[in-house]
């Protein structure tokens, strides 16, 4: 017998279920319990830059809005960076920028929506720049394991984006773009199935 | 700087995003295949947390809703530590969990089941893992509770985990379950999991060396998030 390779293996997904936000935003649950709720300001309000709020909706394969859903999102600010000591120039981040959000949809009607500051582009791999992007993670009843897709700006140029570029389909690459409705405002769509099916990363 | 990249997720040990037997998988799951990314600065960053985003009875779930006294139940710590598939502690991570309590009853307003609500039980609680990766906490053990899945299926008593790592591509929501319950092999939430070793990776052992005499019972549950791999020979990395 070889030596083991003793790697262990990564704790199995489950479903976040019905009530995640007990946890995760107790106040949408009906209670307040914390001193603070995590991951309600993405940028404050001085953190230089564009200011801009995003909503849409997440949709199921029958196209009905998905209204249990939380997602979080992940973003550089303006500058390109991330506050997180792997990126190189962290230090140089506005306070108050803290490049997280966590966003709960309406009950009634699964609208969801956050404010932030309009990224920057970011350094992608073998010095390829990626257009600006916002990571999004969705989790929900009835999603085993998290969905993580990006959103792009539709009034960016994108078209050197490398990830965007890994695409094969063309036309699915519209999926992933928020469109402008205003100025310093966005409409993102999330189809997790079927027509227009958003495309859906391993990453 | 190089990043340094995390070990690709085996998807054939997670559950598939369709598994039809859990009937909101079927409409909520997509059908096209994921596009498979190299990790780049945007997947090996991810939010930070200090010990001023919490604060340190929102790891004690038998005090943080009390009102009027203790809730009702039996009392536990849940503990063990969060390690990277390298074996590799995760200090300074949140983790944070929520749970129905004694009576399988969620507080949360779209929570109809009949089972009672305890007046000093809120159900949720999160802490920051120390420097050897170390989380505990202290909380009543929740009941089962029926959904509507199936016209008589329960699921096993369990409480939600959510974890970060230090990376977004390392974030993960799970749950645990509690070594002995007859409900999980039934359960087609936890059934999901195709391999029953990775089923077995969400059980809790009662852990009686760490219960405290006659004051509270412990079970242990160590969480596993994905190990990173060294840039060895690595000046330029292939592909996108």
């Amino acid at each position: 017998m070889p030596q083991p390779l003793n790697y262990l293996k990564e704790s199995p997904s489950q479903t976040a279920g019905p009530y995640v936000h007990i946890g995760l935003a107790p106040g949408a649950a009906g209670f307040e319990i914390y001193r603070q709720e995590l991951g309600q300001v993405i940028a404050a309000p001085d953190v230089p830059g564009n200011r801009i709020s995003v909503e849409g909706l997440v949709l199921d394969g029958t196209g009905a809005p998905v209204k249990d859903v939380l997602l979080e999102v992940w973003h550089a600010d303006p500058q390109g960076i991330y506050p997180h000591p792997e990126d190189p120039r962290h230090a140089q981040v506005a306070p108050g920028f803290r490049g997280w959000g966590r966003i709960i949809t309406d009950f009634e009607t699964g609208l969801w929506r956050f404010d932030t500051v309009k990224p920057g582009p970011v350094m992608g791999r073998n010095g390829r720049m990626m257009a600006p992007q916002v990571n999004v993670w969705i989790v929900a009843r009835g999603i085993n394991v998290g969905l993580n897709t990006r959103m792009y700006f539709e009034d960016e140029d994108n078209s050197a984006d490398p990830v965007m570029n890994l695409i094969e389909q063309v036309d699915r690459r519209a999926t992933l773009l928020a469109r402008r409705v205003a100025p310093g405002q966005y409409r993102f769509d999330i189809r997790l199935q079927g027509d227009g099916e958003t495309v859906f990363m391993d990453v | 700087m190089k990043p340094a990249e995390f070990f690709q997720r085996d998807r054939t040990w997670h559950p598939p995003a369709l598994a039809p037997d859990y009937k909101t998988s079927v409409s909520r799951s997509p059908r096209l295949a994921m596009l498979s990314l190299q990790g780049s600065m945007s997947e090996i960053t991810g939010p930070t947390f200090g010990h001023t985003d919490i604060d340190p009875i929102d790891n004690d779930l038998i005090r943080n809703w009390a009102k009027t006294g203790d809730p009702v139940g039996e009392r536990i710590i849940v503990h063990g530590r969060v390690l990277d598939e390298n074996a590799r502690p995760v200090p300074q991570t949140l983790v944070e969990i929520w749970q129905a309590n004694a009576s399988g009853r969620y507080r949360h307003k779209k929570d109809a089941y009949l089972g009672a609500l305890d007046p000093n039980f809120g159900g949720c609680g999160r802490t920051l893992t120390d420097q050897d990766g170390y989380y505990y906490f202290r909380t009543i053990k929740p009941g089962a509770y029926p959904w509507r899945n199936w016209v008589n299926n329960w699921r096993p008593a369990h409480i939600h985990v959510s974890v970060f790592g230090s990376a977004f591509s390392q974030r993960l929501i799970t749950q645990m379950y509690f070594e002995g319950d007859p409900l999980i092999a039934q359960c087609p939430i936890v059934k999901t999991i195709p391999d029953p070793r990775a089923i077995d990776q969400l059980i809790a052992p009662l852990d009686i060396k760490a219960a405290i005499p006659l004051d509270c019972l412990a079970y242990k549950f160590d969480i596993v998030l994905r190990g990173r791999r060294s840039t060895l020979f690595e000046n330029r990395m292939e592909g996108n």
